[in-house]
């Protein structure tokens, strides 16, 4: 069974669990987080890191990507993107990659 | 299921957003159609066909039988078309939804169209295979409903041997097949001193959420008003037990608590007002404002199998439109300035209690009838009429005497 309680850190390989969806509403022309019984409006920075949770990338790899695309510095992206993983796993939409598939 | 789906948690935020989350939460008026866009959410009741017999369901008194239930095409159809509307999740609901033999293949249905699926049993019929089949189908959520934290008030209380000690074994299986579960305690004056235990339990299960749901008087709750209405001491005992877990397990177990309307002095905002956010199909295929609208006599609700839409009985239909926004209401709501607040209260229970659906709920203390059935609620509170008439196709069924020797009551 997968833990709720991740503490993120740049070595972790965030991913969205099976029951925590996010997908485009073409109704509503936004991006939508679905989980039980809840409907969610991530912004667009969050909805970015999102999609680059995929359980392989690690956070340190995150944050070189985006420190890259929007020439920022490496620290600040780093602060940023830990605080809100964090928060998004406190709340249960995230879950940590287990070890080694192999 | 508990009527506190009615109040829409999927547009209520949950504890307050932290500041980086980047999250907020959807509002139904972000969608589409301006006035009253398509609910995120909607409560299916596929059958009305139910192991337990609990004496205060939601389901109307008059329950429709397995003959008239939709077909497994009739409501793959809805699906697509409620897909297609917008709507995000579902709510595969009953009766016991799983005492539908295509429950996994319409499950499977809502994952292909790109709906969102929410459980809500009773869980007695489930097996490991059948629930497995049902998280490979795609099935995300499941929620359980318990009717006390131990076999002797809650297989009493559900009408049927052996259902907690099954609910349980379902609990512990959801978790296993790693899909969230919220634990639905409805709550009454025969159960509420378990409720400390109850909340154990659900830390226990591991669930992620618990109900506290205080019945909801309508439709066989009604009917069985003076053996479960609570007293006001006990109310208030329990708003305090809930405040205390809540602070307590932050971050373990999220609680709703939904308090019983009686006892307060504004009315519920039920359904987040009526055609605002909220509908509901039968299991013969009405669309309905509410679980509970069908006890509305004079009103006619349009079906899915109908040559209309669901779009337009959603908008157009003269049920939705009766009591929609503020336009109908009566003194004193038309010129009270929480008229938007709480549009007014509850519709089914205006009807049940003043027989005009068009009045203001009586549990609303600007309402004249309030103080009279405020009273008498009292009373019955504590009386000593704690014998049960359990709901079923037959129009109830009086609990006998045996059952009678151990009440929990007040």
């Amino acid at each position: 069974m997968a833990s709720r309680n991740i503490s993120v850190s740049e070595t972790s390989r965030p991913k969205l669990p099976r029951h925590t969806k996010l997908k485009f509403d073409e109704t509503r022309q936004v991006w939508v987080i679905l989980a039980p019984e809840r409907v969610l409006a991530p912004d667009e920075i969050a909805v970015e890191v999102l999609q680059l949770c995929d359980g392989v990338r690690s956070v340190a790899e995150m944050v070189d990507q985006l420190a890259e695309k929007y020439a920022a510095p490496r620290e600040a992206i780093a602060t940023d993107v830990v605080a809100m993983l964090q928060d998004l796993a406190d709340k249960g939409f995230l879950t940590e990659a287990r070890e080694s598939t192999a | 299921m508990s009527d506190t789906l009615a109040d829409n948690k999927t547009t209520t935020p949950g504890p307050n957003a932290a500041p980086s989350d980047g999250l907020a939460v959807l509002e139904s008026h972000r969608s589409a159609a301006e006035t009253h866009g398509i609910p995120l959410a909607v409560l299916l009741e596929i059958t009305h066909r139910c192991p337990l017999q609990c004496p205060y369901c939601s389901n109307p008194v008059e329950l429709d039988r397995g003959s008239t239930e939709l077909s497994t095409d009739e409501w793959k159809k809805v699906l697509s078309e409620l897909a297609e509307l917008g709507v995000l999740q579902i709510h595969f609901s009953g009766g016991e939804p799983t005492a539908r033999k295509d429950i996994v293949e319409l499950v499977q249905h809502a994952t292909d169209v790109g709906l969102y699926s929410n459980l809500i049993t009773s869980a007695v019929l489930l097996t490991k295979d059948k629930l497995s089949a049902l998280a490979d189908a795609g099935l995300s959520h499941v929620q359980i409903s318990f009717q006390g934290n131990e076999p002797s008030v809650a297989d009493r209380v559900a009408g049927l041997k052996d259902a907690h000690k099954k609910k349980l074994e379902v609990a512990k299986w959801t978790r296993e097949l790693d899909m969230p579960l919220t634990v639905n305690a409805v709550m009454h004056r025969q159960n509420l001193h378990q409720l400390p235990d109850i909340i154990q339990m659900a830390v226990d299960l591991d669930a992620d959420r618990l109900e506290v749901a205080n019945v909801q008087y309508y439709g066989w709750a009604l009917k069985n008003r003076a053996a479960l209405m609570p007293t006001i001491e006990q109310i208030e005992e329990t708003s305090r037990i809930v405040e205390e877990a809540q602070v307590r397990l932050k971050g373990t177990l999220a609680i709703d608590y939904v308090v019983p309307d009686y006892y307060a002095l504004r009315p519920k905002k039920c359904m987040g007002g009526w055609g605002r956010q909220f509908f509901n199909i039968s299991p013969a295929g009405k669309v309905l404002p509410c679980h509970a609208a069908e006890s509305i006599t004079g009103l006619e609700f349009e079906s899915v199998r109908s040559n209309h839409s669901i779009a337009w009985i959603w908008q157009n239909s003269e049920a939705f439109n009766r009591y929609r926004g503020t336009g109908w209401m009566p003194e004193p709501c038309k010129s009270c300035e929480f008229r938007e607040v709480d549009y007014g209260g509850c519709r089914c229970q205006a009807f049940a209690l003043t027989g005009d659906a068009g009045n203001t709920d009586p549990a609303c203390a600007l309402s004249p009838r309030h103080e009279e059935i405020f009273k008498q609620a009292e009373r019955e509170s504590a009386g000593t009429q704690n014998r049960f008439l359990y709901r079923n196709f037959a129009g109830g069924t009086l609990e006998t005497d045996e059952h009678q020797d151990n009440p929990n009551g007040a």
